[in-house]
């Protein structure tokens, strides 16, 4: 019986789908009662962690939408959900979103309904990990940067280049980095070793730090094997990195300005810098599910995180930059011009976006090295090899 | 008397008692097979279909291949995958994962022995509830949590090194973490860091067994041990440890297949070399390489099936 019943809710589920397929919807009608969202932790908070972190409950007031989120921690999560399909929006990192489009699972989105698109940061109305061919996937929703976090007791000045963490040399208190710095356990830090060497060796030709062929990847490999003797123990996990801060020695790391505001926060002595060979950095982007069951809904909640306190509070909350401008000044929540200042609003041209590598690439005649030996090889590096 | 009136007067064939329960009851007892039909259909269908079929599945991902240029899965059978697992990068993740396992159960048998020995002799009354209580407390807090203290004791200016500090033995410290490979920056950074946790978190699963391995050898022996003029370490040798093996080897099952899958504690304490299930957990991720993820979940499986059979020509089923 429970058998026939999941059976009709499945089979209903599809009809409701089918009808809404593919339609890009040319106005916002009546709210369906409820939206539901794939997200990042920490993306949609409705003032239970903290009180003073609430944007979704004026939200549920107004448009008598019922918010329901369910958290991924990874793009491959979000994707996988996204396929599974009964979402209807979801916040896609650019290693996602551009797998979504690919794959037809996000629909197109009509910018005219959204009454606060003009209001969107000009660097990121059409950034390429959202457009396709001039056609909207989504609206912005948060980025930022991987910045250079750095112990202020040691660095009277803040370090100018990533070199105090790629290569053995004495640091300004005169003890060597070896064993004081860290790294990124994840794949994706060939990308930083890459874009290092964009600006240190340019004999190799380096355009993109995500679009790499042999030469280039093996040399991106090379600088971090000779890291791998620097560092200690490599970070994946925002929290160990804040305790290896305070507690193993550690004083210059690539970190996310999450980790370097919580520091701050305990009066630890760190700080945080835009080196001059530039940063990499992740954009987030909310896209709709192709066969979104409550498209209004999900509209209303598009215009609602531009245009209410959701920014400002949200870029104070995670550390990130708000994709509308305004938010920083604007005192529609708690940010502040310093505090995007600090989270690195203004480096926007020194950032380089993540995408996910594949062996098609501009600019290196569809020569790179796809993403799966970045894995293999990086667990190889970190291994000693 | 009211009683045998009652039996006199009903037949020695009963009438059919009503009801659905009572018919599936009477069914039952005509049938025993179709009982025990109806009991193990469950349990060898979790068995047959979820447990041996999703193995199954994992084991013929592990014979496709990655395709070099594209990244996607090609579906043709193919040894490719297991000849990627000796690459020099691989087999380290390997070695360093069998040599650990393997020495964590040593370092959690030595440990163990004495602690259970006591509680099999000595310990009574309150002090053997103490010892259950003391063994199996770590197990009632959470992994984690439990993980992440160690991190604060083995961190660089955590309280290891602080009390090493007072006692003046801070160069014993340095002198080891001068070592290669078991050394680096602090405890906490280093495989020995690794190793003491693992040791602590699986330790209670080495205890149990030695310990119920201990109480079973009756004590006249080790009595007539001493009494023919043996020496308390040959007692030992000849006699108890003999005796205590079954429970050593079923304790190092499970100390040695649980460090062979965890990833969680060498993620939070090491420094940040890979072990097998930390290979497998990137690999099969954005890398979406699942065919070299499984082949590397096969290791284990093999590892253990040869520990398995190495422990039952021991002894170590045979109290079952």
């Amino acid at each position: 019986m429970q058998a026939f019943m999941k059976t009709c809710t499945a089979l209903a589920l599809i009809l409701s789908f089918t009808a809404h397929a593919g339609a890009q919807i040319k106005e916002i009608g009546k709210a369906e009662g409820q939206v539901t969202i794939v997200a990042w932790p920490g993306y949609i908070e409705r003032g239970e962690t903290d009180k003073n972190f609430d944007w979704v409950t004026k939200f549920e007031q107004a448009s008598g939408c019922k918010v329901n989120v369910k958290t991924a921690n990874t793009s491959d999560e979000m994707v996988a959900l996204m396929n599974e399909g009964g979402f209807d929006l979801v916040t896609a990192s650019g290693d996602a979103s551009l797998r979504l489009v690919a794959g037809k699972r996000v629909q197109p989105i009509n910018v005219d309904l959204i009454k606060s698109w003009p209001n969107v940061d000009d660097r990121l109305k059409n950034a390429p990990w959202h457009t396709v061919d001039g056609v909207h996937y989504g609206v912005p929703y948060m980025w930022g940067p991987n910045v250079l976090m750095y112990n202020t007791n040691v660095f009277k000045e803040a370090p100018t280049s990533w070199k105090v963490v790629f290569e053995p040399m004495d640091l300004p208190d005169g003890k060597p980095n070896a064993g004081r710095v860290q790294a990124y356990d994840g794949p994706i830090h060939i990308a930083d070793a890459a874009q290092y060497l964009m600006a240190h060796k340019p004999e190799l030709g380096i355009k993109s730090p995500y679009e790499l062929n042999e030469d280039q990847y093996k040399a991106a490999l090379d600088l971090l094997r000779e890291q791998r003797k620097l560092v200690g123990r490599y970070w994946h996990d925002a929290f160990i990195q804040i305790d290896d801060f305070k507690n193993e020695g550690v004083v210059a790391s690539g970190s996310w300005p999450f980790q370097v505001n919580l520091l701050k926060g305990e009066k630890q002595p760190v700080g945080s810098t835009f080196p001059e060979e530039g940063v990499t950095g992740w954009a987030d982007t909310t896209m709709m599910s192709v066969d979104s069951a409550n498209p209004n809904c999900a509209y209303m909640w598009m215009e609602h995180t531009l245009s209410s306190n959701l920014q400002s509070d949200l870029s104070v909350w995670f550390g990130a930059n708000p994709s509308v401008p305004a938010a920083c000044t604007d005192g529609s929540g708690q940010q502040t011009k310093e505090g995007c200042s600090a989270n690195g609003f203004d480096n926007f041209d020194k950032v380089h976006f993540w995408t996910t590598p594949t062996t098609k690439c501009a600019s290196q005649n569809d020569a790179c090295v796809p993403y799966y030996r970045w894995v293999s090889d990086y667990i190889g590096v970190i291994g000693g090899r | 008397m009211s009683t045998s009136a009652a039996i006199a007067s009903t037949s020695a064939v009963l009438p059919r008692r009503g009801g659905v329960l009572n018919a599936l009851s009477d069914a039952f007892w005509r049938n025993p097979r179709l009982l025990l039909f109806l009991m193990l259909a469950p349990p060898v269908l979790w068995l047959g279909v979820v447990y041996l079929g999703s193995l199954f599945a994992l084991l013929l991902q592990s014979f496709f291949s990655i395709d070099e240029f594209s990244g996607l899965i090609n579906r043709e059978f193919t040894l490719k995958t297991y000849g990627e697992l000796l690459l020099p990068s691989n087999m380290d993740i390997m070695i360093r994962t069998v040599v650990m396992a393997a020495s964590v159960t040593i370092a959690s048998a030595i440990v163990a022995f004495p602690i259970a020995y006591f509680a099999a002799r000595y310990a009574r009354g309150k002090w053997k509830a103490l010892f259950y209580l003391g063994v199996m407390l770590p197990l009632w807090s959470s992994y984690l949590v439990k993980v992440y203290a160690w991190k604060l004791i083995l961190a660089k200016e955590g309280i290891l090194t602080w009390a090493l500090d007072k006692l003046h033995l801070t160069w014993l410290l340095d002198a080891w973490l001068s070592l290669p490979v078991v050394g680096g920056n602090s405890l906490s950074v280093s495989f020995t860091g690794t190793f003491i946790v693992f040791v602590y978190v699986w330790l209670p699963f080495m205890i149990l067994p030695i310990q119920a391995a201990l109480e079973r050898v009756p004590g006249n022996l080790i009595e007539a041990s001493a009494d023919l003029g043996a020496s308390p370490a040959q007692t030992f040798r000849n006699v108890l440890f003999p005796l205590a093996l079954p429970g050593i080897i079923a304790g190092s099952i499970f100390t040695f297949s649980l460090t062979l899958g965890d990833y969680i504690i060498p993620q939070i304490i090491g420094n940040s070399q890979y072990f097998i299930g930390q290979a497998v957990y990137s690999l099969q991720g954005t890398a979406g390489n699942i065919p070299l993820a499984a082949a590397f979940t096969v290791v284990p499986i093999v590892v253990m099936g040869i520990y398995l059979w190495m422990a039952r020509r021991m002894g170590a089923f045979d109290a079952l």
